[in-house]
């Protein structure tokens, strides 16, 4: 095969990775930080707490992630499922 | 006299044109329609500018006001880069169809009455069936009629409540209403029909990602932002449509997240970010309605991109699903990175338009203490990161090698495709230029640091969580059921289940009638049979002898004589 032959892009070698997970750490750390000095301006109190917004979007996602989990086992059918059970489209 | 004529007119002369020319001449009424159009669009001042009587009625097909001007700028705009994007790949009669289908948008932009505004709401619907149909498949079809059947199933209860408020009020007039009484209950049900409210979301994901790649991009734009715009015209301030709007963007979500059909992804990410403006639409004050204006200006441009994108893969590929895709920014950089663009821009990440105009929505919600909504809409904001920023981009572009070597986009896809995501990032990074078109006049500030760090910190939050929990997140071969399995499954099984059952009794009462004819004929056979094929004839068919049968009167009559006479 031509293609097993081809060079890895930068983007997807283990290294590289490896170096995006830490610049990534870094960032999701320096937004947190910045907010020592930029102040947040919270519209009810707990919004303008340190780390609210990191602490909020993560827990949202794993909330929203776990429900569709859940609610996939009740909803997810094989993806012939219609024409198999109508056999006509 | 021109005046008196809608600027939708314009694209419908366009759309019956395409069919009998060729080529160049062709090509040519295909770019200039939409902008000739753009320039009608401009030309519409604020308030009534044509009427005329129809029937009893007084209609004016074409009003104008900053709203509807925005709208159809939209409409245009998106005509002519959708226009662009397909002429070469697609076929006449799709075009001629997504350009009717965009004069009915139009149309419905600039009614000033609801006459007007339904005739150009039916244009859409017939065309917009069209445009999936074109799809070509034996699936786009069957999807094409499930389409219709809810659209016009839709159209005729918007009907029925534009008989009963012209009856009621005697106004065919558009102004705002309230979800009050019977006929404005069927008016707003009819648009939310539209809007891909629930519980009838599942025509959208159903029949979308069943059209062609560039039917998709046509039909992402026009019948939910028409929808949206009737809605801001008609019903601001109806409190229900906020929890419609939630519902609709967390059903997005979820939805999303389940679905392995990229395009389907993207179907469901156009019902949660339509439930963004419904919400506002809810919300009612100024800021919201011109979040919702703004949103949906940009919600067009965005998501068409990311139907572009999604398009030209399908395309060079012809796969969509998720588990058939992956590493393909190898060989598609530009449509990559326009992806990304448009990921981004639906992310609502700052410096792109989504964060230019989502964030007045969330505004409205804050200024007018709604805590919850506030808080659903934050919440939803890190979802629609996850189920449309980063997974479309990560399943289609990255994830895995799937060893897929396509070329990039065809040129004309490629401008398409850079026009939709320079716009993108205009409206991001020049918010103020685009504010001045919105219906009330803002001086809303996006960027300030603190709301910028907020959104930073709960956008790439959200990235954490999606790489973190992407174990849970495995693609399978599966759909997910919706309401419409309440009529595709459940009714036909009912039907079904009552059909054998009836040919059960059916087949009870033709072996009854057959087991009762058997009797009667065995008894003819035994008495009257003539035939003694091997056996005795039947009893009054034999011949008796002379002997017996005398026999048999003499004693007939002996018991007559002996009955009768005492």
């Amino acid at each position: 095969m031509n293609q097993s032959r081809e060079q890895d892009p930068w983007l997807v070698r283990p290294a590289s990775i490896r170096l995006l997970w830490r610049i990534f750490w870094a960032v999701l750390a320096l937004t947190v930080a910045l907010q020592a000095v930029i102040k947040v301006k919270g519209y009810f109190g707990v919004d303008g707490w340190i780390g609210f917004g990191a602490v909020f979007g993560f827990l949202s996602c794993l909330l929203m992630v776990l429900f569709a989990k859940g609610l996939g086992y009740l909803l997810k059918r094989d993806q012939d499922y219609y024409r198999s059970e109508r056999g006509d489209d | 006299m021109i005046e008196l004529l809608p600027p939708a007119f314009i694209l419908i002369v366009a759309a019956i044109l395409i069919g009998p020319t060729r080529g160049h001449l062709r090509t040519a009424i295909l770019l200039a329609a939409p902008l000739i159009t753009l320039w009608a669009i401009w030309q519409v001042p604020d308030g009534v500018v044509s009427s005329l009587r129809f029937l009893d009625y007084r209609i004016e097909p074409v009003e104008g006001s900053a709203l509807r001007r925005l709208f159809a700028t939209i409409f245009a705009l998106m005509a002519f880069v959708g226009g662009l994007y397909a002429f070469r790949q697609a076929r006449w009669y799709e075009l001629a169809a997504g350009y009717a289908y965009a004069a009915g948008a139009i149309g419905v932009s600039f009614a000033g009455d609801l006459i007007t505004m339904f005739l150009f709401w039916e244009l859409m619907a017939l065309f917009s069936t069209v445009v999936v149909w074109c799809g070509g498949t034996p699936a786009a079809r069957a999807a094409g009629i499930r389409y219709a059947i809810m659209h016009l199933l839709g159209g005729i209860i918007l009907k029925v409540g534009i008989e009963g408020v012209v009856i009621h009020t005697g106004s065919v007039d558009i102004q705002p209403m309230l979800a009050s009484n019977f006929d404005t209950w069927m008016i707003l049900i009819g648009i939310l029909i539209n809007a891909a409210a629930p519980p009838l979301s599942a025509w959208l994901a159903d029949a979308y990602p069943e059209s062609s790649p560039t039917g998709s991009v046509f039909l992402s734009a026009f019948t939910t932002k028409t929808a949206v715009l009737a809605l801001i015209l008609l019903f601001p301030g109806e409190a229900l449509l906020i929890w419609v709007g939630i519902f609709m963007i967390m059903y997005g979500i979820i939805y999303a997240l389940l679905e392995n059909d990229a395009r389907r992804i993207l179907a469901y990410s156009i019902v949660n970010q339509v439930g963004f403006m419904v919400c506002a639409i809810g919300i009612g004050t100024e800021m919201a309605l011109n979040g919702a204006a703004a949103h949906a200006f940009a919600h067009i441009i965005y998501k068409a991109l990311l139907f572009m994108s999604a398009g030209v893969v399908v395309y060079r590929t012809g796969f969509s699903k998720c588990t058939d895709l992956g590493g393909l920014f190898r060989t598609m950089p530009l449509t990559t990175i326009c992806g990304i663009i448009g990921a981004l821009s639906i992310s609502s990440f700052p410096l792109t338009s989504g964060f230019t105009t989502k964030t007045m929505i969330s505004q409205a919600a804050a200024d007018e203490g709604m805590v919850a909504v506030y808080l659903l809409l934050a919440a939803a904001s890190a979802g629609v990161f996850l189920h449309a920023g980063i997974k479309f981009p990560w399943f289609v572009f990255f994830q895995k090698d799937s060893g897929l070597r396509p070329k990039d986009a065809p040129w004309n896809m490629g401008v398409a495709m850079v026009l939709f995501a320079a716009l993108c990032i205009l409206m991001g990074v020049f918010p103020e230029t685009f504010y001045q078109f919105l219906p009330y006049a803002t001086d809303y500030v996006p960027y300030t640091a603190g709301k910028v760090l907020f959104y930073v910190q709960l956008l790439l939050f959200s990235g954490l969580a999606f790489f973190l929990l992407l174990p849970l997140m495995k693609r399978t071969l599966t759909i997910s059921l919706d309401t419409d399995w309440l009529w595709r499954v459940a009714m036909h099984s009912v039907l079904t289940a009552a059909e054998a059952r009836l040919a059960v009794v059916g087949e009870g009462l033709r072996s009854w009638r057959l087991a009762r004819f058997a009797t009667i004929r065995a008894r003819a056979e035994l008495y009257f049979d003539a035939q003694g094929e091997g056996k005795r004839a039947g009893v009054f068919a034999r011949n008796w002898s002379i002997r017996t049968t005398a026999l048999w009167i003499a004693v007939l009559l002996t018991g007559y004589v002996l009955v009768y006479i005492r």
